[in-house]
C-alpha cells in the first residue's frame, strides 16, 4: 500500500486535488456490478424513490380502473374477483410499496446532506433494505398479473383472510409482502435514526435541526415501535394458514378481534408516519420560500413529537363498530381529536411563516399552499369520524373514502411533489420546468377536489366502501361519475409531473448549488453532490447556517481522504465525538437480499423453506460480516 | 355543505333520521359540521391575508421579521380556541353517545335474530312460544314506535349490521354475538346493507327494511306464521314436486313441506318480499327466471349453484315460487 503524501483533508489538501482524492475513496466500480454493490446513500436513495414512484403509477392505473367501473351503477366492466384483487392492490400498494418508501427514501437522500456527513450510518444495511423491498414489491405484483393476487383488502381482516375462507395463496402473498416491506422499513429507520442522532454536522444540536430532520427521526421511531406490532400479526396469519395454528379461529379459542388490534396498533401510526414527512417537507419549503424560518421552532417539533405518540393511542378509533365497551370508546375519542391541537400548531406556524415572510410563488410553494388548503379538510372530516356516534354512521362508506384522501394526498403527496420539484436541482443538477409545474399542480387540485370532494355526499347517502358495483337511484349515480372524472384529472396531471421529470432531467436548466437560496446544509454542495457530499465536513451555529453571514461556510478538517471515514458527533449538542470507517461497496447486501427473498418466498409453500432457507442467508450473512483481508491502512500522522 | 342532502335523503341514507339514533346523528353531525366549516373559514382567511401580505411586502422589498415575539399572543390563542372546541365536541360526542346507548332498552321490544351469511342476511323473529317463531330472508319488518332489539350473529366471516336511516352499524364478529336497538319513528320503505368487505359478493348483500303500522306489522307476522299455500295449477305443483323432492330441498326449506334445510333462506313466503338475492334484483317474475336459471350470472360467486334446469321445469319452479306469498 503506497501511504498518501497528504492523509487528511484540511489545510494542505483543498480545492480541486482534494476533491480528485475524495472522488477516488468514495466512488463506487464503475459498470453494472458496481451499480448492484453501491453502499452511497444517494444512489439507493434515488432507486428507492424511482421504485416507489413507479409503484404510485401502478396503484394510480388501478383506481383509475376502479373509478371507471364505478362511474356508472351495475357496471359490468370488470368482475366482481377481479374488483376485490384491484382494491386490495391499490391501497396495499399505496401504504406499504409508496407511501411509507418514498417517504423513508427522501430521508435517505436528504438526511445526510441536510446533516452534513458524507454517507449514512450502516449504509450496506441501507443497500439490503432496498434490495428487500424491491423484491418484496415485485413479489406482489408478479402474483397480481398471475390472478393469484391478494383480495381481502389491505387490512386483511380474518377471519376472511384465514384459512376457511380464503383458500389458495392469494392471501399469502398479501402477508409475506408484509414481512419483505416490515424488514424493510426497519433496516432503512434504523439506518435513519443512527444517522440522525450520530452524524449531525459540529454544532448542529438537536435544536438546529433542520424541522425536516426532526420529522424524520420520529417517523423512523414510529416505525420502530408500530411495524412490530404488524409482524406479530402477519406471523400469526401466515402461520394459521400454512401449519395450522388457531390464532384468530374463535372456535379453538382464538379471537377475529385480536387481528384487528394488532393490525391498528400499526396501521393507525402509519398514518402519521406517511403524514410527518409531508409536514418536514412543508417547512423545509415554506422556510426557502418566505425567506423566514418557520415561527415557533420549539413547537413545531413538540407538534411532531407529540403526533409521534398519540398516534398510539387512538388505534380502536378503527374499530368502533365492533362492539367494545363504550366508556372505552369516550378515551379513544378524545385521543383522536387531540391530535388535531398539534396538527393546529403546525397550520398555524406555516401560515404565520408566510405571513411574516416574502412568499414567492414558485411550484413548491404552490403545492405547500395547496397542501394547507386541502389537509385542513380531511382534519376536520377527521374531527367528525373521531366522534362515535357519527363514525358508526360514517365509518366504512364513501366519507371515509374522502376523508383519507384528503388527508393522504392532501397530507402527504401534494408535499411530497412540491419536495420533488424543491429537490429535483439537488437530485439532477438541473431545474423542473416552471410553467409544466404550474400547469400539473393546477390539474391535480382540480382533479383531486373533484374526485374526492363529492364522496363525502356519497358516504352519507349510504354508499358503503369496497363494493364493485351499485345499484342505479340510490341517488349515488352523478356523484360517482364526478368523482370517475376526478380521477382522469388527476392521472393527466400525473403524467404532466412525469414528463416534466423526464425532460427536465434532459435538458433542464442548469441548478448550481443553491437555485431556490435554501437555508440548509444540502444547498451547500454542489447539484448533484459528489460521492463524497461534501470536501470538508461543514459546521454551523444555527438553524440557518446558509443564510448565515456572507462568505465560505465554516468547516471541519482532519478527516481521512484515502479511507471513508466519517465524523461522529455527540446526541444532543453534535460536538466531535470520533472517526468513524464507513463501510466499502460489496455485493452482499444484494445476496443476503435474494437469499432472504427464496426464504420468504418458499415459505408460502412450505414451512420447511424457514429451515432449509435460512442456510443460505446465514451464509450471505457470515460473507457480509466477513472481517476484510486486508488490516486499515496504517493511521497517518500529521509531521 | 353537506345540509344539500337533507332534501334527496333516500332509502338508505344516514341523513334520513327515520329512527332515533339516525335522528340524532343528524343533529351533532351538524353541531360539528358548523363548528368545522368555522375554523375552515378561519384558516382560509387567515391563508389568504398572509399571502396577499406577505406577497405585497415582497413587491415593497420589505425584509422578513424574524422575530417569533409580536404574534405569540395570537399563537396561545389559536392553541387555547382549538383546546377548548375540540373538548367541547369531545363532550357533545360523549352525551350523544350515552344518549344513543340508552335507547330501546324499554317497551314492549321486538326481538329479532339476525344471523348474516356470505352473502345473505338470515331473519328470524322469536316469539313467546316456539310455534310463534317465524323465518324469513333479506327483509326486516319493524312496527314504527315500538322498540326492535336486533340479536346478531355471524355464521362466518365479519359483516356489519346497517339500516342507516334507522341507527349506525353495529359489526357481526364470529365468537361475539351482540344486540343492537333499534326505534323506528317513521313509517317507510329502507334499504340496509352489509357494511364491512366479506368476500366476493359484499356488494350484494342489502337488506329491505319496511317500518309500518303496529297493525300492519301483526298482520304481516300473522302472514308470516302461516305454512306455504299450497300449489293449485299443474305447472305449480310440478314446481312443488321439483322444489321439495330434488336439489332445491338440500339448502333451503319451505314451511309445511318436506323441504327443510337450513343452510339458504328460507322460501316459504319468497314472492311477498322485495327482492332477490339480497337485493341483486327486484322480485318480478322475469327476474325470479334469471335468477333460478343462472344465480352466478348477476351475483358470482354466491353460494348457490347453477342447477341446470331443463326449460319445462324452470316453468314449474318459478311458477311455485311466485305462490309463495
Amino acid at each position: 500500500v503506497i501511504a498518501p503524501r497528504t492523509p487528511r483533508d484540511g489545510p494542505e489538501l483543498t480545492g480541486e486535488a482534494l476533491g480528485e482524492r475524495l472522488t477516488r475513496t468514495w466512488s463506487r466500480r464503475p459498470g453494472f456490478l458496481g451499480w448492484l454493490m453501491t453502499v452511497d446513500h444517494k444512489e439507493t436513495g434515488r432507486r428507492y424513490i424511482a421504485t416507489a414512484l413507479i409503484f404510485f403509477v401502478f396503484a394510480g392505473i388501478l383506481a383509475l380502473i376502479m373509478r371507471t367501473q364505478l362511474a356508472t351503477p351495475e357496471s359490468g366492466l370488470i368482475s366482481a374477483d377481479r374488483y376485490n384483487q384491484i382494491f386490495t392492490m391499490h391501497g396495499t400498494t399505496m401504504m406499504f410499496l409508496f407511501a411509507v418508501p418514498v417517504m423513508e427514501a427522501m430521508g435517505i437522500y436528504l438526511v445526510p446532506l441536510m446533516l452534513g456527513t458524507r454517507n449514512v450510518a450502516f449504509p450496506r444495511l441501507n443497500a439490503f433494505s432496498y434490495w428487500i423491498y424491491l423484491c418484496g414489491g415485485v413479489m406482489l405484483w408478479v402474483a397480481f398479473l398471475l390472478n393469484i393476487g391478494p383480495d381481502v383488502g389491505w387490512f386483511s381482516y380474518v377471519p376472511l383472510s384465514g384459512p376457511e375462507y380464503s383458500p389458495g395463496k392469494r392471501t399469502d402473498f398479501w402477508a409475506q409482502m408484509i414481512t419483505f416491506t416490515e424488514v424493510a422499513a426497519l433496516a432503512v429507520s434504523v439506518v435513519l435514526v443512527a444517522t440522525i442522532l450520530k452524524q449531525r454536522a459540529p454544532g448542529m444540536r438537536l435544536d438546529r435541526m433542520p424541522l425536516f430532520v426532526w420529522a424524520t427521526l420520529v417517523t423512523a421511531l414510529m416505525v420502530i415501535f408500530s411495524m412490530p406490532s404488524i409482524t406479530l400479526a402477519s406471523s400469526f396469519l401466515i402461520s394459521d394458514r400454512l401449519v395450522g395454528t388457531q390464532f384468530f379461529n374463535p372456535a379453538e379459542g382464538g379471537d377475529a378481534l385480536l387481528w384487528q388490534h394488532l393490525f391498528w396498533f400499526f396501521g393507525h401510526p402509519e398514518v402519521y408516519i406517511i403524514f410527518l414527512p409531508g409536514a418536514g417537507f412543508v417547512s423545509e419549503i415554506v422556510q426557502t420560500f418566505c425567506r423566514r424560518p418557520v415561527p415557533f421552532y420549539p413547537a413545531m417539533v413538540l407538534a411532531l413529537v407529540s403526533i409521534g405518540i398519540l398516534a398510539f393511542g387512538l388505534w380502536v378509533h378503527h374499530m368502533f363498530a365492533t362492539g367494545l365497551p363504550r366508556i372505552g370508546y369516550a378515551f379513544y375519542t378524545a385521543a383522536s381529536m387531540t391530535v388535531s391541537i398539534p396538527a393546529g400548531v403546525q397550520i398555524f406556524c406555516w401560515i404565520a411563516a408566510i405571513w411574516d415572510g416574502r412568499p414567492r410563488f414558485t411550484v413548491p410553494m404552490l403545492y405547500a399552499v395547496g397542501f394547507i388548503v386541502t389537509f385542513v379538510i380531511g382534519g376536520l372530516s377527521g374531527v367528525m369520524v373521531a366522534s362515535v356516534p357519527l363514525d358508526l354512521q360514517l365509518h366504512d362508506t364513501y366519507f371515509v373514502v374522502a376523508h383519507f384522501h384528503y388527508v393522504l394526498i392532501g397530507g402527504a403527496v401534494f408535499p411530497l411533489l412540491g419536495a420533488f420539484t424543491y429537490w429535483f436541482p439537488k437530485f439532477t443538477g438541473r431545474m423542473m420546468s416552471e410553467r409544466l409545474g404550474q400547469i400539473s399542480f393546477a390539474l391535480l387540485f382540480l382533479g383531486f377536489n373533484l374526485t374526492f370532494m363529492p364522496m363525502h355526499w356519497t358516504g352519507l347517502l349510504g354508499m358503503p366502501r369496497r363494493v364493485y358495483t351499485y345499484p342505479a337511484g340510490m341517488g349515488w349515480d352523478m356523484l360517482n361519475l364526478a368523482s370517475s372524472i376526478g380521477a382522469f384529472i388527476i392521472a393527466a396531471s400525473v403524467l404532466l409531473f412525469v414528463i416534466n421529470g423526464l425532460v427536465s432531467m434532459w435538458r433542464g436548466a442548469a441548478a448550481g448549488a443553491n437555485p431556490w437560496m435554501g437555508a440548509t446544509l444540502e444547498w451547500a454542495t454542489s447539484s448533484p453532490p459528489p460521492p463524497y457530499n461534501f470536501a470538508h465536513v461543514p459546521v454551523v451555529s444555527s438553524r440557518t447556517p446558509l443564510w448565515d453571514g456572507e462568505g465560505a461556510l465554516p468547516v471541519a478538517t482532519g478527516l481521512r481522504v484515502d479511507d471513508r471515514e466519517t465524523l461522529l458527533t455527540t446526541v444532543i449538542d453534535a460536538v466531535p465525538d470520533l472517526r468513524e470507517p464507513s463501510p466499502e461497496p460489496t455485493i452482499w447486501p444484494l445476496l443476503a437480499g435474494l437469499a432472504t427473498t427464496a426464504l420468504f418466498i418458499g415459505s408460502i409453500f412450505t414451512p420447511w423453506a424457514v429451515v432449509w432457507g435460512s442456510i443460505p442467508v446465514a451464509i450471505a450473512l457470515i460473507l457480509w460480516f466477513w472481517p476484510k483481508d486486508r488490516e486499515p491502512s496504517e493511521e497517518p500522522v500529521m509531521r | 355543505m353537506p345540509l344539500l342532502t337533507w332534501g334527496c335523503a333516500g332509502v338508505q341514507s344516514a341523513t334520513g333520521g327515520d329512527g332515533v339514533q339516525g335522528a340524532r346523528f343528524n343533529g351533532l353531525f351538524l353541531i360539528f359540521l358548523i363548528v368545522c366549516l368555522i375554523f375552515y373559514v378561519l384558516v382560509i382567511v387567515f391563508l389568504a391575508v398572509a399571502l396577499v401580505r406577505g406577497w405585497r411586502a415582497r413587491r415593497r422589498g420589505v425584509e422578513p421579521r424574524e422575530s417569533d415575539s409580536p404574534i405569540r399572543p395570537v399563537f396561545l390563542g389559536w392553541v387555547a380556541l382549538t383546546s377548548i372546541t375540540l373538548v367541547g365536541l369531545t363532550l357533545a360526542s360523549y352525551f350523544a353517545d350515552r344518549a344513543l346507548a340508552a335507547n330501546g332498552a324499554s317497551g314492549k321490544a321486538v326481538v329479532v335474530q339476525v344471523t348474516a351469511n356470505q352473502w345473505w342476511w338470515d331473519v328470524q323473529y322469536q316469539g313467546a312460544w316456539p310455534s310463534e317463531r317465524i323465518r324469513t330472508a333479506n327483509e326486516l319488518h319493524l312496527p314504527v314506535g315500538r322498540p326492535a332489539i336486533i340479536r346478531l350473529h355471524s355464521n362466518d366471516v365479519i359483516h356489519s349490521f346497517w339500516v342507516p336511516n334507522l341507527a349506525g352499524k353495529q359489526d357481526l364478529i364470529p365468537g361475539r354475538d351482540i344486540d343492537i336497538a333499534l326505534l323506528p319513528t317513521r313509517p317507510g320503505l329502507y334499504r340496509g346493507q352489509c357494511a364491512e368487505f366479506c368476500g366476493a359478493q359484499h356488494a350484494h348483500m342489502a337488506l329491505d327494511v319496511t317500518v309500518e303500522s303496529d297493525a300492519a306489522f301483526e298482520a304481516w307476522r300473522a302472514h308470516q306464521l302461516a305454512p306455504a299455500p299450497a300449489p293449485a295449477t299443474p305447472l305449480a305443483i310440478a314446481g312443488y314436486a321439483y322444489v321439495t323432492g330434488r336439489e332445491c330441498s338440500t339448502c333451503h326449506s319451505v314451511a309445511g313441506t318436506p323441504a327443510s334445510a337450513q343452510v339458504a333462506p328460507d322460501l316459504t313466503h319468497l314472492a311477498s318480499r322485495r327482492s332477490i338475492g339480497a337485493g341483486t334484483f327486484p322480485m318480478t317474475r322475469g327476474y325470479l327466471y334469471a335468477w333460478v336459471a343462472d344465480p352466478q350470472g348477476a351475483k358470482p360467486g354466491n353460494h348457490m349453484p347453477v342447477i341446470g334446469l331443463e326449460p319445462h321445469e324452470l316453468d314449474a319452479v318459478v311458477a311455485y315460487l311466485e305462490t309463495l306469498r
